[in-house]
């Protein structure tokens, strides 16, 4: 088991929790992600590494309520535990391997969008903690679910919110700010992280493309060993098929083939792929993945 | 009776079973055993024994049984078997220990799988569990996976008064006895659980959620953790697919999606979490004991299912009861045909797939006749999904993160065959990871040389074979 340590909400449908893991906290690094499965009949869910403390042996995580399962384990707190937390899984940030002297020397920017802000988190943090201060783009539907602001603000050079109604700072989209912070203030960036909504990195990669800045997104298909079993996360990237869990989570967003990966992603993101979804898994269709309701990225 | 044909075994009638995740198969009661035990000639020279990857003494144990002293057979099986209850559903007894009984020359081969199966059933139903040793020999012992190959190297290390510690990836033990081979093959609760439970009562240790290579490194094993030796049973991998146009499209999964929803997830079962895409008309595509699974599973969920294999009924990896199943089941067999596209419709689902007629030319490196394509022959199946059984490649995970770990041109783990030993001291490996996907017992076996593999090195004494 695998106790909870802290729990609180930080939006709606939004919590994080600090669960007691200590192999996954002693290993883990920027980029990685857990496997969570609150119980017995529960299903793998896998959450974006937020945050860890090595010598307490936690592991920080940002779940979304968006089906029966993650609305169960949101419904737990602090003394409560989950019964698997395994980990970490998939490739750290390509940050981390490199020289940090090297890393100065670059201007990087990251767009997160709504959930996404959760596993961008860790690499400013980890940025930073190296002496290298990058800019962040965080967008949200309003002003509500912009998560994590103030712990960005102090890791990031320089932070930048936007929300799509206005409610908060102002009116946009992440790739909007993009545009302005280059076109209009003039910075030049050598790298572009780029975490969120499918359909927001794939309008990321296309301004990058257009702006000439390397692109790196991380994908988070639908899962079940995370180890490379089962080949459910696979995805087209530079025209062959990789799996997200052992060759991911991060790729180069200017191969991924986006279109091919959300028409995936369609099975449980529209009307009619979730009500064929729905007769294809008959009895067995719970809800329980949460995928059937409007999720968005974790 | 008729000393030249088998006591059949009872089944569950294929309508019947067609619709449930039961047992197909329902074993011998005692009197079958006894009388089924008593065709056995007791051959001095058991051939039966040389078919046999463990080694079994089966002239000896089926002699108890035949005698009804149950126990007695228990005991005997356990000196070369850690898994009885799984081998006797399991093994392709027809290529091994079956196909050279002296019995089978004139009439019908010893029914020897369904006799194990007996005594380990009996054993369990009776309570009778192995013994640990009294004291540990204080050396500390990694085993990474508990598949058959580590469940088999740590229960010998363990009765050899090794601590051993296994470590599995899953939220389960027992890897692909887990999340691979059915309910209605190999039942989880009385079959599986249970003879996980006895490598655990002789000592052994089980840690899952432990992804070796990433929650903790072989290296860190060995120098931070404590343990002096490694076993390396981390199974087959990554999943293959054909590579044809269409595959990404929704419906298209791998046998081992498909198979870990169902089997470790169990989706089939209402009051789980985990959903399965059931499928209305299914084509499973290979041939060996993996897409049988698949199939019989699709079937269970109420799909129409057809096998889609390129080469012809002689060359079906598949044990020839599965098949045997399948069939009776109302599985349809397409054989000596091959895919060439999966269709889709303008969202990207599965509407069919197009296929080829093949005939068998010249044999190839394997020796089986090669496949080949008949010129003109395309033609399309309509259905909803897809489920790839092509076999795996290895996973990178260990051997990435194992310094000096020597791998080999389709990279499998290199490792000797007696003893297991691999190119790093101190870290032995076998099983799928090192022969690529294989049959649970050919696995039991390579735990059974690394175990020995292992004792030499950290002893210095030969053990038993």
């Amino acid at each position: 088991m695998f106790p909870i340590v802290k729990a609180e909400k930080l939006a709606d449908k939004i919590y994080l929790m600090d669960v007691a893991a200590p192999r996954v906290a002693k290993s883990c690094l920027p980029g990685e992600f857990v496997i969570v499965k609150i119980d017995e009949v529960g299903e793998r869910i896998p959450l974006t590494i937020c945050d860890y403390n090595r010598e307490a042996g936690t592991v920080t995580i940002v779940i979304q309520v968006v089906g029966a399962s993650t609305q169960r384990m949101c419904e737990l707190g602090a003394g409560d535990a989950f019964e698997d937390f395994v980990g970490p899984l998939g490739n750290p940030s390509e940050l981390v391997k490199e020289d940090p002297e090297e890393l100065k020397k670059k201007h990087i920017v990251f767009v997160a969008g709504g959930l996404g802000t959760a596993p961008v988190y860790p690499q400013v943090k980890w940025l930073h903690e190296h002496g290298v201060d990058a800019d962040v783009i965080v967008g949200a539907r309003n002003k509500e679910m912009i998560i994590l602001e103030d712990e960005m603000r102090a890791v990031a050079g320089n932070l930048y919110i936007t929300t799509d109604d206005g409610s908060y700072v102002r009116k946009g989209m992440g790739t909007d700010v993009l545009r302005e912070l280059v076109e209009k203030d003039g910075k030049h960036y050598d790298l572009c992280i780029a975490i969120g909504p499918m359909i927001m990195m794939k309008f990321v990669c296309l301004l990058t493309k257009e702006l000439d800045i390397p692109t790196v997104v991380s994908m988070n298909p639908i899962m079940i060993d995370g180890t490379g079993m089962c080949g459910g996360c696979r995805l087209m990237v530079g025209g062959q098929v990789k799996f997200a869990c052992v060759d991911g989570p991060e790729f180069d967003g200017h191969l991924v083939d986006f279109d091919g990966a959300m028409k995936r992603q369609q099975m449980y993101k529209t009307q009619e792929g979730r009500a064929l979804l729905r007769l294809q898994e008959g009895e067995s269709h719970h809800g329980g993945c949460g995928n059937c309701e409007d999720g968005g990225a974790r | 009776m008729d000393v030249l044909k088998k006591v059949p075994v009872r089944e569950q009638d294929p309508k019947v079973r067609a619709t449930n995740f039961d047992e197909v198969c329902l074993g011998y009661n005692k009197e079958e055993a006894m009388a089924e035990a008593s065709r056995c000639l007791k051959c001095k020279n058991a051939r039966c024994m040389g078919g046999c990857p463990v080694s079994i003494n089966i002239p000896g144990f089926i002699k108890e049984v035949e005698n009804g002293d149950f126990e007695a057979a228990a005991k005997i099986i356990a000196q070369s078997s850690a898994l009885p209850a799984v081998c006797g559903r399991v093994c392709p007894q027809e290529t091994q220990c079956e196909g050279v009984c002296v019995r089978g020359v004139k009439g019908e081969p010893i029914s020897i799988g369904k006799l194990e199966r007996f005594v380990a059933d009996w054993s369990r139903e009776n309570g009778f569990v192995p013994e640990a040793p009294e004291k540990t020999n204080g050396h500390k012992v990694a085993v990474i996976g508990s598949g058959p190959s580590g469940l088999t190297c740590a229960g010998d290390l363990a009765k050899l008064g090794y601590e051993v510690t296994i470590f599995e990836a899953l939220h389960q033990p027992g890897g692909v006895l887990s999340y691979g081979i059915p309910e209605f093959r190999l039942p989880k609760d009385t079959v599986v659980k249970t003879e996980i439970e006895n490598v655990k009562k002789l000592g052994v240790k089980i840690e899952t959620d432990v992804v070796i290579g990433k929650s903790v490194t072989i290296d860190e094993l060995l120098e931070d953790e404590g343990f002096e030796a490694v076993f390396i049973g981390s199974g087959a991998g990554l999943p293959m697919f054909m590579g044809i146009p269409g595959e990404e499209a929704n419906g298209v999964f791998s046998a081992n999606e498909y198979l870990t929803r169902s089997n470790l997830m169990k989706a089939f079962r209402d009051d789980y979490d985990t959903p399965i895409a059931a499928g209305k008309k299914v084509a499973v595509v290979g041939g060996g004991n993996v897409a049988m699974d698949a199939a019989r599973t699709a079937l269970r969920l109420g799909a129409d299912v057809h096998i889609v294999y390129r080469r012809s009924e002689a060359e079906l990896p598949a044990r020839a009861e599965e098949v045997h199943h399948a069939k009776e089941e109302g599985i349809q067999f397409d054989l000596l045909t091959n895919p060439t596209e999966i269709l889709t419709d303008e969202k990207g689902w599965v509407r069919g797939m197009r296929c080829i007629r093949m005939e068998l030319g010249e044999p190839d490196a394997s020796g089986r006749r090669r496949p080949v394509p008949i010129p003109g022959s395309e033609f399309e199946m309509e259905l909803d999904t897809v489920i790839m059984s092509l076999g795996t490649s290895p996973n990178p995970l260990i051997s990435n993160t194992t310094k000096g770990l020597e791998i080999n041109r389709r990279k499998c783990i290199v490792a000797e065959e007696a003893t297991g030993k691999t190119s790093k001291d101190g870290v032995y490996a076998g099983g799928d990871a090192v022969t690529g996907a294989a049959t649970v017992i050919l696995a039991m076996e390579a735990g059974r040389a690394g175990a020995r593999g292992i004792h030499e090195y950290l002893s210095g004494e030969k053990a038993e074979a």
